[in-house]
């Protein structure tokens, strides 16, 4: 009986003319799609690193009678320039925070001290490079030394940029305040930042500590 | 300052007289041809004074419409390069016996194989299918645009960026002589010092982004902007080869950056990645590059598919058979394109376990590609089929393609490719896959939302004709090349000592010659059809009692594709929306938010382009002057936060009326 019923309901229901278009329709909110896009651009930068960990994987052994990861890697160094990064990934979060309270001042000073991080974490990178080139581990030297130069330093390219990009939203929420297009853009270069902190704990555990384990 | 040679390398770099070609007449002979046809375009477009046109309504478009055309301009012009690469050598191969050298010199034969590969691949192949999924995904999914217009539009320009430095390569300085994925240790500086694989690298660089770029942004489109209603099982199937091809290029494109970023750094730097010495290791290249090379051939045909599966459900009249199958067969082969990629090299050496594992994943492609033929086969059988032009190149596909695929599993048993590595039956086999599958795809395609995109259908004599010398003219040219390739001829040779094999060469030049009638006619075709449009005028939007989205609009659809965003009960919508009484909607027009137009992609991709010429001649300079332009213009851009308005309402008012009265004029 009741399935009759079910059945017959639906049937009538079929008759009648659907609802075949939006009548009454809003706008959408632009960049609704912006988060999922940069998410995506992400996971291919992401690719791009796995090509180079891949590379150095395959490479990092082909020392080519010059030195090793041993005789070049300052752990302590390496710990102190992990710390900035880290640190940097932190107070990037408290800038979100305070950019979720709508606190504009508080938001750039933390924006600001997230950079300068960066930049001294790009500092001691450059100085690690500039020494080892000096003692004559050149990227020239060793296919090793090709893989290790260009996967830290894709991975300082990628910093750089993080911090021209956030100079530049820096003076953008300075001068046009915490607008939605604003919101979304230090969201995605929050996504970024600490992506590249992710990529850099990769580079930590896999290029310098098994690189001294060796 | 003539006779100051540091100067000159300081401000020209590499780049000196002796790089344009004068000293080889065919060279100078194409130059002049292309010289005089450039002039006189630019002229034509000059006189009726087109430029303000082309410039606000096609180059600054963020209309994925126009975008989408674009894309199938640029591969149609590439077309034309790629195929005479092709017939060069055809001409070559069918004359170099009994002690003749053919025509064409060592050098120059080599950057021919080079060049047409990488056109026919990165310029061809890929603007045709990317250029098809710009114009019809939203309209599929019921979408006003792409998720990020002016994306869309800085992609096209990348690729177009990239297929001009080919073309600028073959009158200023030369292209790589390495085949067309360029090898290390002979892509190397040690064994190609010149500018050839710069080229290769730097435009290969350019179009990567644009195609990584367009891939992230349809993704974004499919998954976020579907009209409501359509759930992910009720998209139409070329929306699901669609998005399966866009996942692929953000998975896969990255990789043939990195790679190449590489090999530029061994160029450039000096590193030791794929060196012979210092501990390089080229197969590490090898693997690489086909990680990202297996990935793009289904790039290349899951779209091909999508369009046989809409264009063999509208005219068979009838629902696609297998739906359900037909969608989990495309994400099965997106999941396997990334398992199989050392099929390309099994005579590297990697042992037979490694081998027997690559050699099973590339078979068991085979099951979820013949799911996909039995389903086409079903849904015609017991249709009412239309033989219009589209399906005629569907049904050649399903021929040809059947047998590229079996040659194709044949190659992916190790032993018997140790015999056939490199050889002709190789180049045959992927020439059945790509011809049969990509450009008779492309074709159907164009030939099936040609209305769609213009307002009038294509001329169906000629198509017709295109159809007949391209499908013989097809089976003339690679039959031979598959009993060559069984008899152990290798490809990329310039001259045979063998007299016997001439004749199959011969042969397969006369299908050269049958396939060039054929690109002729397809072009005539283009101009019949433009010449006798009102009679070809499509005036109800529908022209073939189509199934999806897309013919629900008017042809060509406005601006804004649909007045009212459509909602979905039914995988075939637009018929659903047909059998259950749907009325148009007369009233109730409301503005629409729509994205501008900008300048900034074309802007931006020519700053790459200047910047990778620079790079390519080692004008460092200018290096230096460009790239800092292209960020500071990117820079720059994001301070512009007015990029949409409203598309007023009195035009929507205005559109819809025309549309009315002309479907009046029908039923009338």
């Amino acid at each position: 009986m009741t399935t009759t019923t079910a059945a017959s309901a639906s049937l009538a229901k079929a008759k009648e003319t659907p609802v075949f278009y939006v009548a009454d329709e809003h706008d959408h909110p632009e960049g609704a799609s912006t988060l999922l896009g940069f998410w995506l651009y992400l996971m291919s930068d992401c690719l791009v690193f796995a090509v180079l960990f891949a590379t150095y994987g395959v490479l990092s052994s082909s020392y080519a009678a010059g030195p090793s990861p041993k005789e070049l890697f300052d752990l302590p160094l390496v710990a102190v320039n992990t710390s900035m990064l880290l640190l940097s990934s932190i107070t990037y979060g408290f800038a979100v925070l305070e950019m979720q309270k709508k606190n504009v001042n508080a938001m750039l000073f933390w924006l600001v001290v997230t950079g300068l991080f960066g930049a001294a974490f790009l500092g001691i990178e450059l100085y690690e490079f500039a020494h080892m080139i000096h003692e004559g581990a050149t990227p020239q030297r060793s296919a090793f030394l090709s893989s290790f130069f260009t996967l830290v330093g894709t991975h300082g390219l990628h910093v750089t940029f993080g911090i021209i990009w956030m100079i530049t939203l820096i003076t953008q929420v300075w001068r046009f305040g915490l607008i939605e297009a604003n919101k979304r853009r230090l969201l995605c270069l929050s996504m970024f930042w600490h992506f590249l902190d992710v990529v850099w704990i990769g580079v930590f555990t896999f290029v310098y500590l098994m690189g001294v384990l060796r | 300052m003539f006779d100051n040679p540091e100067l000159m390398k300081a401000i020209f770099g590499r780049l000196t007289l002796e790089a344009l070609p004068f000293h080889e007449p065919i060279l100078v002979a194409t130059f002049a041809v292309v010289a005089i046809g450039g002039v006189a375009l630019v002229g034509a477009l000059t006189y009726f004074k087109l430029w303000g046109y082309l410039w606000t309504e096609w180059f600054t478009s963020v209309d994925h419409k126009r975008i989408g055309v674009m894309y199938i301009v640029l591969a149609l012009v590439m077309l034309l390069r790629g195929f005479a690469d092709a017939i060069m050598m055809r001409a070559q191969q069918a004359m170099a016996f009994n002690g003749s050298e053919g025509y064409l010199p060592a050098h120059h034969f080599d950057q021919i194989f080079t060049a047409h590969g990488v056109i026919m691949i990165f310029f061809v192949a890929m603007p045709f299918v990317t250029g098809l999924m710009n114009f019809v995904v939203p309209l599929q999914i019921g979408a006003r645009d792409v998720a990020f217009p002016f994306l869309n539009n800085f992609s096209f320009w990348m690729t177009a960026v990239g297929a001009a430095l080919v073309m600028v390569s073959l009158f200023v300085g030369e292209f790589a002589r390495t085949g067309w994925l360029s090898y290390p240790p002979l892509s190397n500086l040690a064994y190609s010092p010149d500018v050839g694989v710069d080229y290769y690298i730097w435009s290969l660089q350019v179009a990567g982004v644009g195609t990584l770029l367009s891939g992230v942004n349809l993704i974004a489109t499919i998954v976020k902007m579907r009209a409501p209603g359509m759930t992910l099982m009720k998209m139409p199937v070329f929306t699901w080869t669609a998005l399966c091809t866009n996942i692929l290029i953000v998975a896969a494109f990255p990789v043939l950056t990195g790679v190449l970023a590489l090999l530029s750094l061994d160029r450039y730097v000096g590193t030791n990645f794929f060196t012979n010495d210092f501990g390089g290791n080229a197969m590490m290249y090898v693997n690489l590059i086909w990680i990202w090379g297996h990935p793009e051939v289904y790039i290349l045909i899951l779209p091909a598919f999508g369009v046989f599966s809409e264009v063999v459900s509208t005219f068979s009249g009838k629902r696609l058979f297998g739906y359900t199958s037909m969608v989990y067969a495309t994400v099965v082969i997106t999941i396997l394109s990334y398992l199989v990629w050392l099929h390309h090299f099994f005579t590297m050496g990697s042992g037979a376990s490694v081998n027997s594992f690559f050699g099973i994943t590339t078979m068991i492609i085979s099951i979820p590609t013949g799911a996909k033929m039995f389903n086409w086969l079903f849904t015609m059988y017991r249709g009412r089929i239309r033989f219009e032009v589209p399906m005629l190149w569907t049904i050649a596909f399903m021929l040809t393609f059947v047998v590229g695929g079996m040659t194709g599993v044949l190659l992916a048993v190790p032993p018997a490719d140790f015999v056939l590595h490199n050889s002709l039956f190789l180049i045959a086999h992927f020439h059945n896959v790509i011809i049969g599958g990509v450009v008779f795809g492309s074709f159907a395609g164009i030939t099936y939302w040609f209305p769609k995109a213009f307002g009038f259908k294509l001329d169906p004599f000629w198509g017709k004709m295109s159809f007949w010398f391209w499908v013989t003219g097809f089976w003339f040219a690679f039959t031979p090349l598959y009993v060559l390739g069984l008899m152990g001829v290798t490809r990329r040779l310039r001259v045979f000592d063998d007299p016997s094999l001439q004749i199959w060469f011969v042969i397969a030049a006369f299908g050269g010659i049958l396939i060039a009638i054929g690109i002729a006619s397809f072009f005539v075709q283009l101009a019949v059809s433009i010449k006798n449009r009102d009679k070809l005028r499509d005036v109800t939007g529908d022209p073939w009692n189509g199934r999806t989205l897309e013919w629900s609009t008017s042809s060509p659809p406005p601006a804004y594709n649909f007045a009212f965003t459509p909602v979905i009960h039914d995988n075939d919508a637009w018929w659903d929306m047909k059998k259950r009484g749907y009325q148009r909607p007369l009233e109730g027009y409301k503005a629409i938010h729509m994205p501008s137009n900008t300048a900034a992609g074309i802007i931006l991709a020519g700053l790459s382009g200047i910047t990778a010429f620079a790079l390519i001649w080692h004008i460092w300079w200018l290096v230096i002057v460009g790239f800092v332009a292209l960020i500071g213009t990117a820079i720059g851009h994001t301070f512009n936060y007015h990029r949409s308005f409203h598309f007023p309402r009195e035009q929507v008012v205005k559109a819809e009326r025309e549309r009315t009265q002309l479907l009046q004029t029908v039923r009338a």
